[in-house]
This record gives structure tokens, C-alpha cells and sequence, in this order.
């Protein structure tokens, strides 16, 4: 398997087969992760740079875990850099690379803002999220549970619930599962499902019933909290009514299916109580394997990308 | 309970006439043939007058709760039933607003106690019909809305109206919105043109319509969302509306009797009993609105039914409320101005009064004489010549433009659910 590329960037624009390779290299990764001493020496030397400019938690956590077992080191510019407006994301990619690391993990409010830093820096750019547009190696992590869970991706039918225009992560996981070999049905209220994605593959539908019905893994969308009471959704209680995945709903699925969400998901209102603590939900299984992909993701753009471009570079000069 | 309805004149789609019996079982119609006999039936003799499927008011104001000086369920219920209407669709604008499924009910129970007739509520489109945040749509469906308008105020936030659009697709209900650019329209109280002018009021120009037709029409075609357009008031409108179905947008519309048989002229001396919302526009806008309606643009006749109190008239113009009754007077407004004159033919006018409304709405078993449809059906005279007497309505409003005009269409008898709601003196 040839992964030849500097930057992670989009779940679109890569392949079934890289993908795969990521997942099958996350798997070994959690090989250190299981260990006592929890260091390994394929990041060593390198230097990692995490660049939030939203807030984040869980996400910066995991890359710096992942990082520092892979005993690379990381500067958090997060809390020591004023990411004000004047400060172009051309300009921090040139800086970087004269400071001379080697990755840079970022996430932005505003959609293509990785694909930018990733053209104006020689280091290794891994997108943890740019504004509405993708979350790829979010993504990735909810494809290891799936294929940890079911074994594969062919012929699988994957239901998303929710908001699907403002999420990022969701973008990510339909162009992924559609490479991957799954049906993909979407399902929220009109205001937050563009119909042209289904000119991409997935099925739409505004029936919660119908969509869930036969589904061996459902995701939800989480909601943004700004868009209930304004323009895009009358209320909670009406969200609820209409999309709440319940324990009535879950029995349309296949008896296996397995319920996805990204962690914090609204309890009574995206998924019932019942099913948020049913043996069927996995959102902490899910957050325990984020390290892994993102040692993986670090470990494999270390081999053909990130270090070796910039080298091919002194090379030319 | 039987009723058997003896020597009816029936209307047929072929444009002819036949005669017959129409038998009502509890409330549903069972047999419609030449010669029925049922020996239990009570029976009612039509003598040959006309037969035909009650009336279904897809614009009414129905005031209530809020606003019961103005006109309540009781009193807009009788007031319907006088003029051949068995069923009314009611507007938003209430106090408190039909925003949620609380007053949904109320609205449903309440027409339950006090009326005879079949109360279909709208939903508001927006909260408090302010215009601002999307309502609970799916709730107040689910309680028994058949539509969603915006009351008698029309949405001016664009994005807004497209997620209205787009949020109701997912129940299969028009979205009633009345077109009207409150910038354009600010300050107006009439048409605007060549009266408003020589008065010296300030006049609502026909763009105000015209641009948020256009705007609505264009948010409706991408966004496959079903848009209906009340109360069609300007020939401006009327093209716009068939060029977008020739589109293929999908679109619907209703106009009401006072855009064809009145114009702007019936307020050239101050006469606030005229004044209403869109004005009353010219004879040229009157004149399109009739061929709009003969060529099958304009979808439905609706009453536009806007009860004031007689006091909120006897103001300044400027002050004058906007509105008058008029769901006793549109049966035979638009048969005098359609039927009357060539322009339609008759079984054409019932349609766009019954049959079309209850099809655009869902309404079950209503709008048509066919057996297995509900038991809501009118018996109507045309022979004799009636005065138009406001005094005389059912309604709380009783003042009319129309007061003094002379018209063929009498309701004699109105059923509704097989019972008997009105019988003329």
C-alpha cells in the first residue's frame, strides 16, 4: 500500500483503499496504547504544532496523547498565540515551516481554512475540523468503531440523523461511507438537509421511521443550539417529536445496530434516555479509539509525507 | 338517522343538468339517483332547485379568541352557513395566535360547541405571526392544522420564508402566504394611482404586491415547497402567477369577490366600508382577475372574510379599520360577476368555491356530491331577484360595500354533517 501524500485533509478526496490502510494502521497503534509503558518511537525527532482557533477539549487531548506516544514534540499554540484576525493562516504556515516542524493540527471556523495552511506550509497539515466543511479524522475514529463493530463496510446500511448542513463531521463521514461501500440514508427536517447532497449517492427522507428501518448503525447529527427557535427549527420539543431516536424506532433497525454520537448529544431529545444507556449506543467507545487514529494518521503522513517533503525541499536548495 | 333530499337540480362536469334524489345517511351522502324511496327518511323536497356541495372558505377571519367584539366562531358560523359555506378555513391572526398546538385545539374544540359548520384552523408561520422564528409546524399538523399561513401579514424575511418553504415539505401543506412588501406598502391605505392621487391619500402601490409574489413564487420553485398565494388582487400578480405555472412551480392561488366586482372607486368618496387589505385596485386589475379566473390561473374563490366593527369605520380614512364581512355576500357576488355574465360557467364557479379548496387542503370527503363524501351540501334558488341588506347578517359586522345591490344567488338551505344548519326565512 503506497500512502503518498503531505497533508490529511478531506474525506473526499482520498480513496477506499487509504482509508482502509489508516484503520488497519490504527488497529496496530492500539497495540501501544494496551502497553504499560506507553511509548513508541516512530514520531520521535518530529515536532507537532496543534493550532485550535475553536474550542476544543476531547479533540486536543487525543492529538496531543497521540503525539507525545509516539514520542514527538508538540507545542500547543492554542493558549500561547493571539489567533486574531490580522494574523493571515498564509503567514503562520511560512513561519512554521522556518521554525522547521514537521505537522500541523488544525482546526478553524471557516470551511477550506486547512487546505490553505496545507499550501502554504511544507509541514504535514492534518485537518481536525475547518468550519462547516469536513472533520476528517473525527471521521475516521467513527469508521474504526463501525468496522470494529460489524466487521466492514460493504453493503451496510447507515442511517444519519440530524443536522447535516452544519456538520462537519458528518460531511466527512458520508463521502468515507459512500466510498466504502454503504447505503447512506439521511434523514432531518428540510432546513438542514441540502438536497443536492443526494445528487452524491445518499437517499434523503424527512421520516425518522422510514429512514431507521433495516439500518445496521445509526449516527446522529448533533444540533446546533442556535438554530432551535430561529430559522431553521421551531423548538426542542418539536425536533423531538419528529427525529428523536427512541427505543421504538431502534426496533425498526437491525436487532445488532449499533447508535453513534458524538459525545454531549442532547438526552430526551436526539436519542432517548434509554437508548443513549442501552448496550446498543457507543459514543465512549468511539472517544477511546480517537488516540489510536491520530497516532496512525501522524505515524503514516510521517513516513511518505510530512518529514520527507520537507526534506525533498533542502534537497532542491 | 335517514334523509332523503327529493327533486334536486344537480350540476354534472359535462357543464349539464339532471334531476334526482340525494340520500344522507348520518353524515354521509349514501345515494345520488333519479328516484330513491326510503321509507324511514325524513324528507326534505328541494323542488327542483339547485343542489350542490357546500362551500369551503379557504380566507375567513373568524376573530376568535381575541377579538370577539369584531366577529366570533358563533357568530361567523351562521354568518357562513347564510351564505352557503359548510366549511371555513380560519386565519393565524388571533389573540393569542394559532401558533401552537394549544390554540389549535381550542380553535377545534370551541367550533365544536358553538357552531354548526367544519372549522379547519391555519397554523401561523412564524411565532406570534411576527415574522421573525419558524412555529411549531409539525406540532400544530399534528393537532389538526390543514395549512400554514401568515395570517394578513405577509413575511418580509427572505431566508426566513425559504426555511418555512423547505421545513414544509416534510408535511404535504401549502404554505399560505399573502404577498405584500411592507417597505412598498408603508403608510398606504388604498391603491395607488389615479384616486389616491385626487384624494390626497397615501396609496399601496401594486409593485407591493407584485415584487412579493415574485420573491415567493421564485423561493417556491427552488425549493419544490407548495406555495399558495391569497387574495390575488392585481393583474400584475395574476401574470406572474401564470408565467410560474407554466413553470411548472408548484403554486395555487385564491382571489376574492371584492377584486372583481368592486375597484378603487367604491372608496372615491371616503368610504371606509371599502377599505381593505390588498385595496380594492382598478378595473383593469378587476377585469384580469376574471380572465385570470376563466383560464384557470386563479385556483379558488375565497371570501376574504375581515369582520370590523361598525364603529372602526366611522373614523378618518386614515384610521379606518381595513376589512369587511363578506362570507354572506361571495356566493352571490360571483355569480352575478361570472356566472351571470358568460364569463364561467357555473359547475367551473362551485368548483373553485368547493371542490378545488378541499383538494389543495386534504379536506376528505369534502367539496363534491358523490356518494361516500361527507353530507355538506347547500339547496340554492337563482330565479329571484334579492336585495343585499347588511343589516340583515348573521355576522357582528353588519355593514357591506355591496349594501343595495341587486343579485339572483340565494342560499334556501344549508346542510352540514346531514344535519340542517340554515333555512332561509
Amino acid at each position: 500500500m503506497f500512502f503518498d501524500r503531505k497533508d490529511f485533509i478531506s474525506l473526499r478526496e482520498i480513496n477506499a483503499e487509504e482509508i482502509l490502510y489508516i484503520l488497519s494502521t490504527a488497529e496496530t497503534m492500539k497495540i501501544v496504547l494496551r502497553q504499560a509503558n506507553k511509548k513508541a518511537p516512530h514520531l520521535r525527532g518530529k515536532s507537532v504544532i496543534l493550532m485550535f482557533y475553536e474550542k476544543s477539549t476531547r479533540a486536543r487531548m487525543s492529538y496531543e496523547l497521540a503525539a507525545q506516544y509516539l514520542s514527538a514534540n508538540i507545542v500547543d499554540m492554542t493558549l500561547t498565540y493571539d489567533l486574531g484576525e490580522e494574523n493571515s493562516l498564509a503567514d503562520m504556515g511560512n513561519l512554521i515551516d522556518q521554525m522547521g516542524a514537521d505537522f500541523i493540527v488544525i482546526r478553524h471556523p471557516m470551511s477550506g481554512s486547512a487546505r490553505l495552511l496545507a499550501e502554504h506550509a511544507h509541514a504535514g497539515v492534518i485537518n481536525a475540523g475547518d468550519g462547516l466543511n469536513e472533520n476528517p479524522s473525527q471521521s475516521m475514529l467513527d469508521l474504526m468503531t463501525i468496522k470494529t463493530q460489524k466487521g466492514g463496510f460493504e453493503g451496510l446500511k447507515v442511517t444519519i440523523v440530524g443536522d447535516i448542513a452544519h456538520s462537519r463531521l458528518t460531511h466527512s463521514n458520508i463521502w468515507a461511507l459512500l466510498k466504502l461501500g454503504t447505503e447512506v440514508t439521511l434523514v432531518g427536517p428540510p432546513t438542514l438537509i441540502p438536497d443536492e447532497w443526494a445528487e452524491f449517492g445518499p437517499r434523503i427522507t424527512y421520516n425518522t421511521a422510514d429512514a431507521v428501518r433495516g439500518a445496521d448503525v445509526i449516527m446522529v447529527a448533533k444540533v446546533r443550539d442556535a438554530d432551535v427557535g430561529g430559522q431553521y427549527l421551531p423548538s426542542i420539543n418539536e425536533y423531538r417529536n419528529l427525529f428523536k431516536i427512541d427505543e421504538r424506532l431502534l426496533k425498526l433497525a437491525k436487532p445488532d445496530a449499533i447508535v453513534m454520537h458524538p459525545g454531549l448529544v442532547g438526552r430526551g431529545a436526539e436519542l432517548s434516555s434509554q437508548v443513549i444507556d442501552s448496550h446498543q449506543c457507543l459514543s465512549n467507545d468511539q472517544i477511546a479509539n480517537g488516540v489510536a487514529v491520530r497516532m496512525a494518521l501522524m505515524y503514516l503522513l510521517s513516513l511518505t509525507g510530512a518529514g520527507s517533503y520537507a526534506r525533498r525541499e533542502e534537497t532542491r536548495l | 338517522m335517514k334523509l332523503l333530499i327529493k327533486n334536486c337540480r344537480l350540476l354534472n362536469k359535462e357543464g349539464g343538468e339532471t334531476f334526482g334524489d340525494i340520500l344522507i345517511q348520518d353524515n354521509v351522502i349514501m345515494e345520488i339517483s333519479e328516484e330513491i324511496s326510503a321509507p324511514k327518511a325524513d324528507i326534505i323536497d328541494a323542488r327542483r332547485r339547485f343542489v350542490l356541495p357546500g362551500l369551503i372558505d379557504m380566507h375567513c377571519g373568524i376573530c376568535e379568541p381575541g377579538y370577539e367584539n369584531k366577529e366570533d366562531i358563533s357568530s361567523v358560523s351562521k354568518s357562513a352557513v347564510k351564505g352557503g359555506y359548510t366549511s371555513i378555513c380560519c386565519l393565524p391572526d388571533t389573540s393569542p395566535v394559532i401558533d401552537n398546538k394549544t390554540v389549535v385545539k381550542y380553535i377545534l374544540v370551541r367550533s365544536r360547541e358553538v357552531s354548526k359548520i367544519n372549522v379547519f384552523p391555519y397554523g401561523s408561520m412564524t411565532k406570534g405571526c411576527a415574522g421573525e422564528t419558524i412555529a411549531e409546524i409539525g406540532d400544530m399538523k399534528e393537532a389538526g392544522i390543514v395549512a400554514v399561513s401568515d395570517g394578513d401579514i405577509s413575511v418580509q424575511d427572505a431566508k426566513l420564508m425559504r426555511n418555512i418553504l423547505l421545513y414544509s415539505r416534510m408535511f404535504d401543506m401549502p404554505v399560505i402566504a399573502l404577498s405584500e412588501d411592507t417597505r412598498l406598502s408603508c403608510g398606504g391605505v388604498m391603491n395607488m394611482g389615479r384616486v389616491s392621487a385626487v384624494m390626497g391619500l397615501q396609496g399601496i402601490p401594486r409593485e407591493a404586491e407584485e415584487v412579493m409574489a415574485a420573491r415567493n413564487i421564485l423561493l417556491a420553485k427552488y425549493t419544490g415547497a407548495r406555495l399558495h398565494i391569497p387574495l390575488v388582487s392585481a393583474k400584475g400578480t395574476v401574470e406572474l402567477i401564470r408565467i410560474a405555472k407554466s413553470m411548472g412551480v408548484r403554486l395555487s392561488c385564491d382571489t376574492a369577490p371584492r377584486y372583481f366586482t368592486l375597484t378603487e372607486d367604491s372608496v372615491s368618496s371616503f368610504n371606509t366600508l371599502a377599505k381593505t387589505r390588498p385595496p380594492l385596485r382598478t378595473q383593469e386589475d378587476a377585469d384580469a382577475i376574471v380572465q385570470g379566473l376563466a383560464d384557470g390561473t386563479i385556483d379558488v374563490i375565497a371570501s376574504g372574510h375581515a369582520p370590523e366593527t361598525p364603529e372602526s369605520k366611522k373614523v378618518e380614512f386614515d384610521r379606518a379599520s381595513y376589512g369587511f364581512s363578506a362570507i354572506e355576500t361571495a356566493f352571490a357576488m360571483s355569480y352575478a360577476a361570472l356566472v351571470e355574465t358568460g364569463a364561467m360557467s357555473f359547475y367551473e364557479l362551485i368548483k373553485r368555491m368547493a371542490e378545488t379548496p378541499a383538494r389543495m387542503l386534504g379536506l376528505e370527503g369534502k367539496g363534491e356530491l358523490k356518494p361516500g363524501a361527507g353530507a355538506d351540501l347547500i339547496v340554492a334558488d337563482f330565479n329571484e331577484t334579492h336585495v343585499i341588506n347588511s343589516s340583515n347578517f348573521a355576522s357582528k359586522a353588519k355593514y357591506s360595500p355591496y349594501d343595495g345591490r341587486e343579485v339572483k344567488a340565494k342560499v334556501i338551505m344549508t346542510i352540514v354533517g346531514g344535519n340542517v344548519a340554515y333555512l332561509a326565512e
